[in-house]
């Protein structure tokens, strides 16, 4: 078997011999704490993924329960509950404040994250590319146990007062508005976290670049491959800003700097520049694996190549570039002046344009195709159109004249939640219901999970589409209380998620069933379309995979 | 929740925050903790107006303790302008010249575009789900390149957006117009958590506004809110007043946190950012009142400070302003008071200024407050000179 001129096919033949000793797996604690395997390690961010996707999403339950009528119903009460006692009206406003911080962080840094770029970049990236690990296996694995201690101080940090400056952690607010220690925690749960994608982003920049199987040019990698290593380099420029900034903001607080305090000659708004200089990157970080796994799900299920690949691959890098020079379209309420503003409303529109390219992309793809709707085509369709309603509203969103309105109300909330809560979520869905069987050996049930995508779908959809009405009758954003005029909307938003919480349901319903009893599958569940590497491999794939490097044609 | 400062010219603002009808909640926070001073100080029949106007020479006593205008008609809520109305979506209706442009923009031009968008991709994914079917399409095409399609799919959101981008462009011109000589500056200062104003082109005094709380929210012989001082969450006990047809310029800042200035009616949104001076402008062109919310996380009472303007044509302004102790300037002469600076240090560590208190070496300034006078003598040693902003 030295032989590398062989097609993937041919191993795949031979597997069971080839693989004999490929398949032994370590002891259950070496196994899984002291893992180095990448689809170990992917399985381990999945896990936490939906680990902390529960939590957050129980967050915004609590949320929604309080918005569903004006005034305060519960807030009081889970404030006593915390404090283990009592607490006065100011500190049960304030837990409002850590819930909607605690939401967004958990969303974006522990959810998001770790799922896209930690579970499916670990588990699909060096399987499609040939690979038979990632280039450094040791430091994938303090990747994810990085995440452990971030995850475990920021869950911490309400019972120390909590941090409720919102995930953006503005100063002032975050630096002499906030004592207590929650707020420090918060901050060095955000360094450990962005230490973990820093280690993980290298680990795939390396590997993309430099263990492609023979014949796996760059111009023939698969979309998804493309979208991690755009990712990845997001991931290594904007990080160190974010953790530049909050360090910043830690010695403001605890060493007496005055980096964001204009009474000693800083500047509040500088930290807003350096964290959307991060930030807005960020966003994309969410959404750019997401691109990568439609793409895959729309070329299998339309049993088609996908539409104008190049043109695919590259947009995601326009995307990416110009994702870092529209940073301060989050700060245009801020005083900035009319150039800086004109500028800024331009550059932002230019990303509707990459963006554009692969929606119509997608469509061309499916467009003569012989399409099948199995789950995960219906969860990449439904990402597709809610994509393009998220996207739309940020076009209305990138004119700085119309968002001096918009800006911090629900319209902004609607937005941000249509790309990733219906965007990269749905992409989410999707991504997981086509590797399922892969990553585990067994179908899930078919039926669950189309009634998992359409009442989800309804439910995400009533919950969030009132909430451009909101915005664009004024309500701020981060209220727990609103006056009696909002209350309509705000009530239909929270039968939206107990739509969605009870799609979830199935969801974890259809999961454990088919983890236990699902039906075994072969290699390829999905026919002709699956074209990319990992459907040549076994169910789950052998322990280490690719020992005879595949050659690509 | 009062948050400590390091400057200490701060603490006068932390000082003058205990002198407002603060607290969203009795008997929480710091600065509740502290006697309401203006029962104390000010004669009973007027201890319904603002701390800053109680011991100024009431010329009218108001009707009713809602008014903001001292002894003018009581200006009433009008349903559907100047604040939401339930289950409505689109905009609230614009009393201001660039915020009817951004309406007829977004209106007219943005939301006519999105959608199209919306649709033309639902239609064109609800006709692959029926053409491509498997079963109405067997054999998949193998088609994965079409140039011109491509260039076409990439120039046409390019000509659409130029479209957008030159209306935006230009209404971004327009916000920007500086304000004309003769406009009236309202100077608005963010405090966690209320609204404090001064008038500097109108001898400088001082608003300070309050969220109104409910009936049941407060102690017996306090304020409450009544249906004529607007919506809950959104009526103030001071609201400010502002002339109709007359440029205001807005300037905003804060004594602590950032905060930020909305007024959905007016297309405006600014925020205060300690350390600071934003600015913006804007003519208000119908007589009426305005309600707001501060807009930026602000800390724990973020929803609860309000703002609220009572638009009304510029004689009674004047009438309203001379009742509050101040001048209107003579057309052509700048005003030459010098104005204190909230957020300002105003002094060494030891003095402790509210920003109420106008040192008396720099113009006679009728309004004054309650506050002992040997704390305005602190002032009056050092007096404030520019030092906000940039």
């Amino acid at each position: 078997m030295t032989d590398t001129a062989l097609p993937p096919s041919a191993f795949v033949a031979h597997d069971d011999h080839a693989h004999a000793d490929a398949d032994h797996k370590p002891s259950f604690f070496a196994r899984w704490f002291m893992s180095t395997n990448h689809k170990d390690i992917g399985t381990l961010y999945l896990i936490f993924a939906i680990v902390a996707g529960i939590i957050g999403g129980s967050i915004s339950g609590l949320m929604r329960a309080e918005l569903a009528h004006p005034g305060i119903q519960y807030l009081q009460g889970w404030a006593a509950h915390l404090h283990g006692g009592s607490a006065s009206l100011d500190e049960s406003l304030h837990l409002w404040n850590v819930l909607i911080t605690a939401h967004g962080l958990i969303m974006v840094f522990f959810m998001v994250m770790p799922a896209m770029i930690g579970g499916f970049g670990n588990w699909f990236v060096p399987i499609m590319i040939g690979a038979p690990d990632m280039a450094f296996p040791r430091m994938n694995n303090i990747s994810f146990w990085l995440l452990v201690p971030a995850f475990s101080l920021l869950l911490a940090s309400p019972f120390f007062g909590g941090a409720g400056n919102g995930w953006t952690l503005y100063a002032p607010l975050s630096t002499y508005g906030e004592p207590g220690p929650s707020t420090d925690m918060a901050i060095l749960s955000l360094h450990l976290a962005g230490a973990s994608s820093i280690l993980g982003a290298i680990n795939f920049i390396t590997t993309i670049f430099n263990m492609r199987a023979p014949g796996m040019t760059l111009h023939k990698m698969p979309l998804f491959v493309w979208s991690v290593l755009v990712t990845a380099f997001l991931l290594l420029l904007a990080l160190p800003v974010l953790a530049a900034a909050i360090t910043m903001l830690l010695t403001d607080r605890n060493f007496g700097t005055t980096f964001f305090d204009p009474a000693g000659g800083g500047d509040p708004i500088l930290y807003q520049h350096l964290f959307w200089f991060f930030g807005h990157p960020e966003v994309y970080i969410m959404i750019l694996p997401g691109f990568g796994i439609v793409s895959q799900i729309i070329s299998t299920f339309s049993k088609k190549p996908v539409f104008g690949y190049l043109g695919m691959a590259y947009a995601m890098v326009a995307i990416g570039v110009v994702g870092f020079v529209v940073w301060a379209h989050h700060m245009f309420v801020t005083g900035l002046s009319v150039n800086v503003k004109m500028y800024f409303t331009a550059a932002t529109m230019v990303i509707a344009v990459p963006t554009g390219i692969k929606i119509f992309s997608w469509i061309a793809t499916m467009w003569g195709g012989s399409l099948s709707f199995k789950t995960p085509m219906v969860w990449a369709m439904g990402f597709i159109f809610m994509f393009t309603v998220g996207g739309v509203t940020g076009v209305v969103l990138a004119n700085g004249g119309i968002d001096d309105y918009m800006q911090d109300t629900y319209y902004v909330v609607a937005h941000f939640h249509y790309v990733l809560s219906l965007g990269a979520v749905f992409s989410l869905f999707a991504g997981f219901y086509y590797w399922f069987p892969k990553m585990s050996g067994r179908m899930y049930n078919e039926f669950l999970g189309q009634a998992h995508f359409w009442i989800f779908f309804v439910g995400v959809n009533v919950m969030f589409f009132p909430m451009h009405f909101l915005g664009l009758q004024g309500m701020p954003r981060r209220i727990p209380d609103y006056t009696e005029q909002y209350a309509y909307w705000n009530g239909i938003a929270t039968h939206g998620y107990e739509i969605m919480a009870f799609s979830m349901l199935i969801f974890f319903g259809n999961l454990i069933w088919s983890l236990i009893a699902g039906k075994k599958v072969g290699d390829n569940p999905w026919g002709e379309g699956a074209t990319t590497l990992e459907w040549t491999l076994s169910s789950p794939p052998p322990y280490h995979q690719f020992e005879t490097l595949p050659k690509i044609d | 929740m009062r948050i400590g400062f390091k400057g200490s010219g701060l603490k006068g603002v932390v000082a003058a925050a205990a002198l407002a009808l603060t607290g969203f909640a009795p008997g929480v926070g710091a600065q509740a903790a502290q006697p309401a001073p203006q029962a104390a100080a000010a004669p009973a029949d007027v201890s319904n107006l603002a701390p800053t106007s109680a011991a100024a020479p009431v010329t009218a006593a108001p009707a009713s303790p809602e008014l903001a205008m001292d002894g003018a008609p009581p200006m009433t809520v009008k349903p559907m302008v100047g604040q939401p109305t339930d289950g409505l979506y689109g905009l609230q209706p614009q009393v201001t010249k660039n915020g009817r442009r951004a309406h007829h923009f977004h209106d007219v031009i943005l939301v006519p575009v999105i959608v199209a968008i919306s649709l033309l991709v639902l239609f064109l994914l609800m006709w692959v789900v029926f053409r491509y079917r498997e079963g109405s399409n067997p054999v998949p095409s193998k088609t994965s390149h079409n140039t011109t399609i491509e260039v076409l799919w990439t120039l046409i959101p390019v000509v659409i957006l130029a479209l957008i981008a030159i209306p935006s462009i230009g209404l971004l011109a327009a916000q920007y117009k500086p304000a004309p000589a003769g406009a009236i500056t309202l100077k608005a200062i963010g405090n966690q958590w209320y609204w404090s104003y001064q008038y500097p082109d109108n001898g400088g005094f001082e608003i300070t506004a309050n969220m109104l709380k409910e009936k049941d929210q407060v102690s017996a012989g306090e304020r409450y809110r009544t249906a004529a001082d607007g919506p809950r969450l959104l009526a103030v006990d001071n609201r400010i007043v502002l002339p109709v047809g007359v440029p205001i310029r807005l300037i905003t800042t804060s004594t602590d946190v950032i905060h930020s200035w909305a007024m959905p009616a007016f297309w405006i949104k600014l925020d205060a950012v300690p350390g600071r001076l934003n600015e913006t402008s804007f003519t208000i062109e119908k007589p009426g009142l305005y309600f707001g919310q501060c807009s930026e996380l602000c800390g724990a009472r973020h929803g609860f400070m309000p703002i609220a303007v009572e638009a009304v044509p510029p004689a009674q302004f004047a009438a309203w302003v001379k009742a509050k102790g101040g001048t209107m300037p003579t057309p052509g002469q700048p005003s030459n008071k010098v104005i204190p600076q909230p957020g300002a240090d105003l002094g060494d560590a030891t003095s402790v200024t509210p920003p109420g208190i106008v040192p008396t070496s720099n113009g006679a300034l009728e309004n004054t407050t309650a506050t002992p006078p040997e704390v305005t003598q602190g002032a009056t040693a050092t007096a404030p000179v520019g030092n906000v902003g940039r």
